[in-house]
């Protein structure tokens, strides 16, 4: 998993998005604005800061309550929201890529 | 079939209680996901990369039509409305709600099954022969024996806590469709003066550092079989590392230890134990055996079979592919193909279940099995019935004739659901049947097992695929790595890599090459793609996949 990245005066500290899965559901979450957990990666909050990613990302492990296995995956800020880097992260973000042809159904 | 005792269903009732209040203290925070994991794990609950995952055992591979029914109402109750059957004869349900997963459990325990034992360190789902008690190259019904080892092996004090994993395969047929020696333990019955008894194979396994297992004794008589099987596996508990998950199989004790210390040591406890087994479990065998006494076959006339085989192409192209013979002339076994060209391999919708639960019902004695390879089977069905079964399923979408073809695909979930997955698998099973499908080869190119995992960890068991693909992430890529001459019958050799990887676009124009080249190097039709292999070696396919540059470097798609 993708671990933030070192010091918090860091001059470049890449675009990150704090996620997580939620606890009842199991689906994917992210942090949006106004400390909200939403479904939608384009809304999600980015963190440019070392020290305040991590900072969310403690306060979101202490919240097992809510949260399962909270942490910091990096994004490209964009127009329409932060994109996923990594492949996996973009399935994350967009559900099983099978599903439009198999039999999944839409989410 | 069997069907639970009081004993079992006040176990489960026991078992489902005490998960219920688990999940209810892990909602309320009480539990820390860290504390929580393993209590949901024993039940069968992981949590995958969109949502929570339930595996359901389905012992040995075999339903009735009400349990059937069940799984149909948990997918379209508790899920999105349809269910993944997986190559170790268990179902997954991908999207249920934790809250949701005690209710669940409750329903499945209403018709005797149960998730217990479909995950952590402990002796996991016994598989079997799909074909057991049906096929005519069987010595006897292996299930009684697995029904016994599920028993012995469900909260068996000792073993709660082994080192790994354990699974264990077994088959009643010299025809092994069980993939045994690719399993921690392999039992296949042989005969030896008449009496029944097993071989036993030990330390078989795929994932990273794939082994084919070996032959730890010849024969083992019947009666023998429990204290044995305990033997190995305290053996394995007192020997198996537990400082590296990925040294913690048995194949690396067997490996590490050598077969024949191994085998002393066994036998060793064996001689320790077997006293204790004063016989109890003969009696238990016997009594579970009554439960598997084989239908009573109809006797009338197949004449509609010979009818529709002869005016019917459609029905005529099914036939061929599949049926499989059925220990009585006059019954076939039926495969039920969930490998439709372009659909998820082993997903059923719910309406689907219900069909082929009410068709068991109608044609079938009311038994179903599910295969490794992730079909469902009609073990018992008249060959007059054949016609109107497959009418049936053709209204359902499941009358696909491609049993053993090249779109009968064994694919994991892969990245698609996977949380370890380091590529997907699924769209590229459906990719691969689809544009074979379009070419009109997959007749032609005849039989041929393509088998695809997700990672290194193999649950799509590619090492033993005629043609096994796996799935790697490299450099954020999804790249596709191709194994060659892999198999899993009674003839079970791992599959060589045939070099570098292919980017997703470059696979299946690397796959096509390939079968061009199997098409042309072949003796005749009678040549199946593993024959040529094993004739030719693998230099003639390496060409055809990377030129005559072996591809090591250089190659345009290769990474
Ligand atoms: C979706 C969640 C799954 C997870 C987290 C998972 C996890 C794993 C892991 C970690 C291994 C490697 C074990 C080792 O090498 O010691 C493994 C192997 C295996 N799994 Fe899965 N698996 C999943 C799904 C499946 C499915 C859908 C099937 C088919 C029923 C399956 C069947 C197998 C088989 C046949 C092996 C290889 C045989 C062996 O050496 O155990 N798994 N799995
Ligand atoms: S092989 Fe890997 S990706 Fe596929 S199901 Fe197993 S763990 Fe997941």
């Amino acid at each position: 998993m993708p671990q933030p990245k070192q010091p918090s005066n860091a001059p470049q500290f890449a675009p990150h998005v704090l996620t997580a899965n939620h606890l009842l559901r199991g689906h994917v979450v992210y942090l949006c604005a106004r400390n909200t957990w939403g479904a939608d990666l384009a809304q999600a909050q980015v963190f440019t800061d070392a020290a305040r990613a991590d900072a969310a990302l403690k306060r979101a492990q202490a919240q097992p309550d809510l949260l399962v296995g909270a942490y910091l995956a990096p994004v490209q800020p964009g127009p329409t929201g932060p994109r996923a880097l990594h492949f996996r992260e973009a399935f994350r973000a967009t559900g099983p890529s099978a599903r439009a042809r198999g039999l999944h159904p839409q989410t | 079939m069997y069907s639970y005792s009081e004993f079992d269903t006040a176990f489960l009732a026991a078992r489902n209680a005490q998960f219920r209040a688990q999940v209810a203290r892990r909602i309320s925070g009480a539990l820390s996901e860290d504390e929580f994991k393993p209590l949901r794990l024993m039940n069968g609950v992981y949590l995958q990369l969109h949502a929570y995952m339930l595996r359901v055992a389905i012992p040995y591979g075999t339903l009735n039509s009400a349990q059937m029914h069940m799984l149909a109402h948990l997918a379209e109750r508790w899920d999105r409305g349809y269910g993944h059957f997986t190559t170790r004869q268990n179902i997954q349900f991908n999207w249920p709600a934790l809250e949701d997963i005690p209710d669940m459990l409750d329903a499945l325990a209403t018709v005797g099954m149960h998730a217990i034992q479909t995950s952590g360190n402990t002796i996991r789902n016994i598989t079997a022969d799909h074909f057991a008690g049906a096929s005519a190259d069987e010595i006897a019904d292996p299930r009684p024996v697995a029904e016994l080892i599920r028993q012995w092996s469900t909260d068996h004090p000792e073993f709660q806590f082994l080192p790994r994993k354990f699974k264990i395969a077994i088959t009643g047929s010299p025809n092994d469709r069980a993939v045994t020696r690719a399993h921690d333990i392999g039992l296949r019955m042989v005969l030896e003066n008449g009496q029944p008894g097993f071989e036993v194979v030990v330390g078989g396994g795929l994932g990273r550092t794939p082994v084919v297992g070996k032959v730890l004794r010849p024969f083992l008589p019947q009666d023998d079989l429990l204290p044995y099987l305990e033997a190995i596996v305290a053996v394995y508990n007192h020997l198996g590392r537990r400082d590296n998950k990925y040294k913690a199989r048995i194949k690396i004790t067997v490996n590490e230890t050598g077969l024949d210390t191994i085998r002393s040591m066994v036998e060793a406890e064996f001689a320790l134990r077997r006293p204790h087994f004063s016989g109890a479990d003969q009696q238990a065998l016997a009594d579970i055996s009554a439960q598997f006494s084989p239908p009573q076959l109809a006797r009338k006339s197949s004449a509609p079979f010979a009818a529709a085989y002869q005016g019917d192409p459609v029905f005529r192209a099914w036939a061929d592919t599949n049926l499989h013979p059925h220990r009585d002339a006059d019954h076939a076994i039926v495969t039920i193909s969930l490998k439709a060209h372009g659909q998820t391999p082993g997903d059923a919708t719910a309406q689907q279940m219900r069909a082929m639960a009410d068709l068991a019902q109608r044609f079938g004695h009311d038994e179903l099995r599910i295969s490794h390879e992730q079909n469902v089977i009609l073990p018992h069905v008249h060959r007059a019935d054949l016609p109107a079964l497959h009418a049936q399923l053709r209204a359902h979408g499941l009358a696909t004739a491609n049993i053993g073809l090249l779109s009968d695909i064994i694919a994991c979930p892969g990245m698609d659901y996977c949380a370890l997955a380091t590529a997907r698998s699924i769209p590229v099973a459906q990719d691969i049947a689809l544009h074979f499908q379009q070419l009109g080869l997959e007749q032609e190119i005849g039989a041929l097992k393509i088998k695809i995992s997700g990672c290194i960890n193999a649950c799509g068991h590619h090492h033993v695929g005629h043609i096994g693909i796996l799935g790697l992430d490299r450099a954020g890529v999804e790249n596709y790595q191709i194994t060659l001459g892999g198999d899993g019958s009674e003839t079970t050799s791992l599959g060589d890599r045939a070099g570098p990887g292919f980017a997703a676009e470059a696979l299946i124009p690397a796959l096509e090459r390939l079968l061009r080249a199997y098409l042309a190097l072949r003796r005749d039709q009678d040549e199946p793609f593993l024959a040529a292999y094993r004739r030719l070696g693998a230099a003639p396919f390496k060409e055809a996949l990377y030129g005559t540059d072996t591809g090591e470097k250089g190659h345009a798609n290769a990474a």
